[in-house]
């Protein structure tokens, strides 16, 4: 489907939105503001955006450690976002999860997750519940290269396969499980293959293409609304920051992040063809990131003034009726 | 008193399909479940009366216990069958990582309304993984309830309050006791949980069981009543919440405590329970707290050797006479299980 000016314009902003979030992560978490550590997505972005735009409010999503950017992209709010990281009592979780654990259940994420591949077995029941609901969602679950390779994947794709559920299983390969390379922990390049051994279609795109991701998430997703079963897409991405923020990063070059920076930028690749394509022009653009800029401010304001949790309050939530 | 006797199996089936009735949205989910209504024949007649609800699964426990959590946060109630209780090892993940803690970690942003159907327990000779009782790991895991029941009485209830409990349940049942029978009210019959049971009044010790615990307390109480010791008998039922005010009310009348199960004896539940008796009824406690339980052994196969390791009615009687006179408890302490 031909997307409109205002749908481009629209996942620009997301994309940029991610972009500015991530790298104000960094920099809050350096300035000690962030408690723990975090993982960011920065270079990741045109998977987030490319399959989310694709979504809608009441499909599901389950996401990763590196979840920011799939939260943003299905709609979450930069404030409540913020306030998480800094473990305020305003935050998503009221604290109690943090950038691991966040989630906006009213947006249908049914969580971030420490546990590598630990969503995959959750959007199973999702996307059986759909089923056995009669509706019309979608659940669409991220995961990465090093997820790949656990057990409990191959358990739920096999199962969804022979169930039909309406998933989308996107695996985000940004090269690194860790800090292993996934040459050295996959036996295949394109994880996409797999897809065969489950009898459901499986594609490889280059990730950092906004639209070549949009056009996979969008062929899957009609497949999966269709009650056609579900697809495997595989967004071929790259890391630009370590595993985890204070990653020393001894397993690859620094040239080598320099020139995926400079040459592959996700969201410099799709302001080059929103130009292009006489969409975006630099004033438009530079309002873009100043917009949301501010809406940024706004955000880390927010969790500034907000109040940390009542310590008593690690007693709570934990069960509905206790 | 009810007017009809049932299995613990047959029980458990009237529940689930009472529930299954009265509420669309409860399905039952597992391995091998539909041909012959569980492989302990625990699902009858829940195949024709709800062949849409009741599902099997390929051999996949970790996808099938995330479909019981994915399925419970997204609108239904899951009941998933574990097929073994042995088998948790292999959704370790999905239940104590995910279901336990994700309504926490979002900050009661969401309900867990799960039930984790496991059947556990040993005397079938079905060897070391096919035969464990695992009810204290999950105790051990804040964010689940965990039920043990043993009379079908009790099965109906609680199974049918844990359906309808907005979290993750843990739901042990005995493979063994399938075929016990005992009273069973007729229709909605439901047992709050966190409700212990006094099911014999007595005056000279507590024997607190549960599950299978709870027969070997039950025999031994006549056994020792036939020796003018007259105790009095609480069925836990649920581990988790601990209904500790039963537990306080009996100890403070009979002043001995002996815990009852099935589970090996370190780091099982009698240890916790027994800390909180300590904790809590010292000054009521007239003897140390003694525990009977299996060996620290996996369970092993041979006849001889699985009645050897289990724990048996005469345990229990040496454990009541042992804290009764208190001499003659310390002087057996260190051979006494």
């Amino acid at each position: 489907m031909a997307l409109t000016k205002t749908e481009c314009i629209a996942m620009y902003r997301t994309m940029v939105t991610i972009r500015q979030f991530e790298t104000l992560a960094g920099e809050l978490f350096a300035a000690g503001k962030i408690p723990g550590f975090i993982h960011l997505s920065l270079g990741q972005e045109g998977s987030a955006v490319g399959v989310c735009s694709c979504l809608r409010k009441d499909d599901y999503l389950t996401t990763t450690h590196r979840g920011h950017g799939h939260m943003i992209a299905k709609g979450a709010d930069l404030k409540k976002m913020v306030a998480e990281l800094f473990g305020k009592k305003t935050g998503y979780c009221k604290g109690k999860g943090g950038s691991m654990h966040i989630a906006d259940f009213s947006l249908g994420i049914l969580g971030a997750n420490g546990v590598v591949a630990g969503g995959l077995p959750i959007i199973a029941g999702a996307g059986f519940s759909i089923k056995m609901r009669k509706t019309d969602q979608v659940a669409v679950c991220f995961f990465g290269d090093g997820a790949a390779n656990r057990g409990p994947v191959h358990e739920v794709m096999n199962l969804a396969a022979v169930w039909k559920l309406p998933i989308i299983f996107v695996v985000e390969n940004n090269q690194f499980a860790s800090t292993t390379p996934h040459c050295d922990a996959c036996a295949v390049e394109d994880i996409s293959l797999r897809a065969k051994g489950y009898s459901m279609p499986g594609t490889t795109v280059d990730g950092n293409d906004l639209l070549q991701v949009r056009n996979a998430a969008e062929t899957a997703v009609v497949r999966a609304r269709k009650g056609e079963g579900p697809s495997l897409i595989e967004n071929k991405t790259y890391r630009i920051r370590g595993h985890f923020e204070g990653d020393p990063q001894k397993y690859r070059r620094p040239e080598e992040v320099e020139t995926w920076q400079k040459k592959n930028d996700p969201v410099a690749r799709f302001s080059l063809f929103l130009t292009r394509e006489k969409m975006l022009t630099e004033k438009m653009e530079e309002g873009i990131w100043r917009e949301v800029e501010t809406e940024l401010s706004a955000a880390v304001a927010f969790a500034d003034q907000s109040p940390f949790p009542e310590p008593e309050e690690a007693l709570e939530d934990l069960l509905s009726n206790p | 008193m009810p007017d009809r006797i049932l299995s613990c199996s047959a029980a458990l089936a009237e529940a689930l399909n009472e529930e299954m009735t009265r509420d669309p949205s409860v399905f039952i989910i597992g391995e091998d479940i539909k041909a012959h209504a569980g492989i302990f024949g625990q699902f009858k007649g829940i195949p024709e009366n709800f062949p849409d609800r009741i599902i099997d699964t390929p051999i996949s426990e970790s996808a099938i216990a995330g479909v019981g959590l994915g399925a419970a946060l997204t609108g239904l109630r899951p009941v998933v069958d574990l097929h073994f209780s042995d088998f948790v090892t292999c959704c370790m993940d999905e239940l104590v990582n995910q279901s336990a803690k994700i309504r926490f970690m979002l900050g009661g942003q969401v309900r867990v309304p799960l039930v984790v159907w496991c059947p556990d327990g040993a005397g079938l000779r079905a060897a070391a993984q096919h035969s464990q009782s695992l009810e204290a790991w999950f105790v051990h895991t804040p964010g689940l309830k965990v039920v043990v029941p043993s009379e079908p009485a009790d099965v109906k209830g609680l199974i049918k309050a844990a359906i309808r409990d907005d979290d993750p349940v843990m739901f042990f049942q005995h493979k063994k006791l399938f075929a016990k029978e005992g009273p069973v009210p007729r229709g909605d019959y439901v047992i709050e949980l966190g409700q212990a049971a006094v099911k014999r009044p007595g005056t000279d010790a507590t024997l607190i069981g549960y599950g299978s615990g709870f027969y070997l307390c039950r025999e031994a109480a006549q056994q020792l009543s036939e020796m003018d010791i007259d105790t009095e008998l609480v069925d836990l039922r649920t581990l988790k919440p601990l209904d500790m005010q039963t537990v306080a009310e009996s100890i403070k009348k009979t002043r001995r405590a002996v815990i009852v199960h099935e589970a090996c004896r370190t780091g099982g539940f009698g240890a916790e329970l027994a800390a909180r008796i300590q904790e809590e009824l010292f000054d009521y406690l007239a003897a140390p707290v003694k525990r009977v339980a299996a060996r620290d052994v996996p369970m092993p196969f041979s006849p001889p050797l699985e009645d050897f390791v289990l724990p048996k009615v005469t345990d229990v009687v040496a454990a009541v006479r042992g804290v009764i006179n208190r001499k003659a408890s310390l002087r057996g302490g260190s051979k006494s299980r």
